[in-house]
């Protein structure tokens, strides 16, 4: 609104000045439009009739993009709806499984911060643990499921607890690395001070480690969003996995592609979301 | 003997993967009250593990350090530091930083009003109260260096250790900010230690100047008192007899008598 009142009182000053004013703002506006916008529809475009072309055939096994969007219509357009059981529409399988990661998700953070920050001022806890969990986070997730379903015998903690143990490597690692890379300088600066164990963890140690600790969550949450899919479609249950293998063994290749599309696109808003909580945290850092 | 500060018999010795390694040994220095000492040698010599030892950061392997009569054990306010790269808080505003030491080391003797004002002071003695809420990127490199001396006064130490603060500043900076110093040590007389590798910077500021031997095993090799009346002024000092023969003495001691190393001099 700013720059509208700026130009227009710019024009009625000088009567001709404003297409001067105005041309090379548009032409800008249009040019970053070009640029950004442009090449990833263009390119979307491309695929969809590589695929099209590629699915219309008589005998093709998956269906075109056409026949996707036409089979999940009502899908699409009501995904708030409720028949009751599992019968229930997009919104509320995603909701439930982000559920599911927010917790796994939060409890990996909160563990993992803290053993990072072990781990990265005591060397006997480096020595000790980090061998340990060099070998643990090579464990795929759903090798897991299993030992945590004996575990729990229940679907839904044991499905968090996958999500917390694929999440809290990264985690603790990051964490670590950042707090053996606080500078001496400000070790010194805070025994000069004389700062107290609290002090130094709220005023040094937790503002020098952010920016790794931030990149820690989101490899982390990248990762239990991948776990929380596959889980799912073992555990059953209302939820986005769940929801995938269900329309797998009822044949309906549309909605898994439909799925697909939203697990992709909710994966990259949690990615963004964490990426966007860093930089507020911890902005100062990359400069 | 009860000098302000005192340095007795300060010997140091790394264990390294081929053996113990001597850095210092028989180190005997006594500073009076309000007195500014030089520590000038080649790189190598040992003059930061000195000056962390007087600052409590490294315990000496033999020896100790005396102030006021009080054996030096831990790093603490009375001895504050200013590092070299200025290692003022990144995440910390100008003023925060300041005020981070203020809090912590006047926390019972200010009330809160006090301490505000008190970090204002200490800004505005080094010139730097115009930036109070710009952060530690956002100024130049004399700058955050004369932030880390605000800090350091801020404390009220009762010895103020400089490590090769100006080291990483271009000429002319370095010039303002050695004025600056040399006008905050005669209005407040603090005690100062302070490394250098600058034979002018040492001549200029300094009371004594305690030239070190080349390492392994570095010792004081001379102490040269400079004997100009204050406050000095660079320029009338430039062709000044006194000024001229300390320079000279020191350059002899530096590249005659204990020329760097060769690996070091390549």
């Amino acid at each position: 609104m700013a720059v509208k009142t700026d130009v227009l009182s710019k024009a009625e000053m000088g009567g001709e000045s404003i297409l001067a004013t105005l041309a090379p703002r548009v032409v800008n506006g249009l040019r970053m439009f070009a640029a950004r916008v442009l090449p990833p529809i263009l390119f979307l475009a491309l695929l969809l009739a590589i695929w099209e072309i590629a699915c219309s055939s008589p005998g093709a096994t998956l269906p075109p993009p056409s026949t996707v969007l036409s089979d999940t219509w009502e899908l699409i357009v009501d995904p708030f709806y409720d028949k009751g059981n599992l019968d229930k529409g997009l919104f509320w399988h995603l909701a439930s499984s982000l559920k599911r990661v927010a917790i796994g998700f939060s409890l990996a953070a909160i563990i993992g911060i803290a053993l990072g920050v072990l781990i990265g001022q005591s060397t006997l806890a480096f020595r000790g643990l980090d061998p340990i969990f060099q070998v643990l986070r090579t464990v795929p997730p759903l090798a897991w499921l299993p030992l945590s379903l004996a575990a729990f015998r229940h679907a839904d903690p044991s499905a968090i607890f996958v999500i917390t143990i694929t999440a809290i490597w990264p985690i603790i690692l990051n964490t670590a690395v950042g707090i053996r890379n606080i500078p001496q300088d400000y070790r010194n600066v805070s025994r000069v001070l004389r700062l107290n164990g609290f002090e130094f963890f709220f005023k040094v140690m937790l503002p020098a480690t952010v920016p790794f600790m931030f990149t820690g969550l989101k490899i982390g949450i990248g990762l239990s969003w991948l776990a929380i899919v596959a889980a799912e479609m073992l555990i059953g249950g209302v939820g986005i996995g769940f929801f995938i293998w269900d329309a797998w063994n009822s044949s309906l290749i549309s909605e898994i592609i439909l799925a697909l599309i939203y697990v992709g696109l909710v994966g990259f808003m949690l990615d963004r979301l964490i990426g966007f909580i860093g930089n507020r945290v911890g902005g100062f850092a990359s400069q | 003997m009860t000098a302000y500060l005192s340095i007795e018999n300060v010997g140091m010795t790394f264990k390294g993967a081929n053996g113990p390694f001597i850095a210092l040994r028989d180190i005997q220095l006594q500073i009076d009250s309000g007195e500014f000492v030089a520590l000038i040698g080649h790189s190598g010599c040992g003059k930061s593990t000195l000056l962390n030892i007087v600052a409590g950061l490294t315990r000496a392997t033999t020896g100790g350090v005396l102030l006021q009569g009080k054996e030096v054990s831990d790093p603490g306010p009375d001895r504050a530091v200013v590092f070299q790269n200025h290692s003022l808080l990144p995440w910390l505003t100008v003023y925060d930083n300041v005020r981070l030491a203020v809090d912590k080391v006047h926390s019972k003797t200010k009330a809160k009003a006090e301490r505000d004002e008190w970090t204002r002071h200490n800004l505005a003695l080094v010139g730097m109260d115009h930036a109070l809420d710009k952060r530690p990127h956002e100024i130049s490199g004399g700058m955050k260096q004369r932030v880390g001396i605000a800090r350091a006064l801020a404390m009220e130490p009762k010895v103020l250790l400089l490590d090769e603060p100006f080291g990483a500043l271009d000429a002319l900076t370095r010039a303002t900010l050695q004025d600056t110093v040399m006008e905050l040590h005669a209005k407040l007389k603090n005690t100062v230690i302070m490394i250098t590798h600058d034979v002018d910077e040492a001549v200029l500021l300094s009371n004594r100047v305690v030239m070190m031997t080349n390492g392994p095993a570095a010792t004081i090799g001379e102490i040269l008192t400079v004997d100009l009346p204050r406050p000095r002024n660079r320029l009338t000092l430039a062709g000044d007899t006194e000024y001229v023969r300390c320079r000279k003495e020191i350059m002899e001691f530096l590249y005659a008598r204990h020329r760097a190393p060769a690996v070091h001099a390549a």
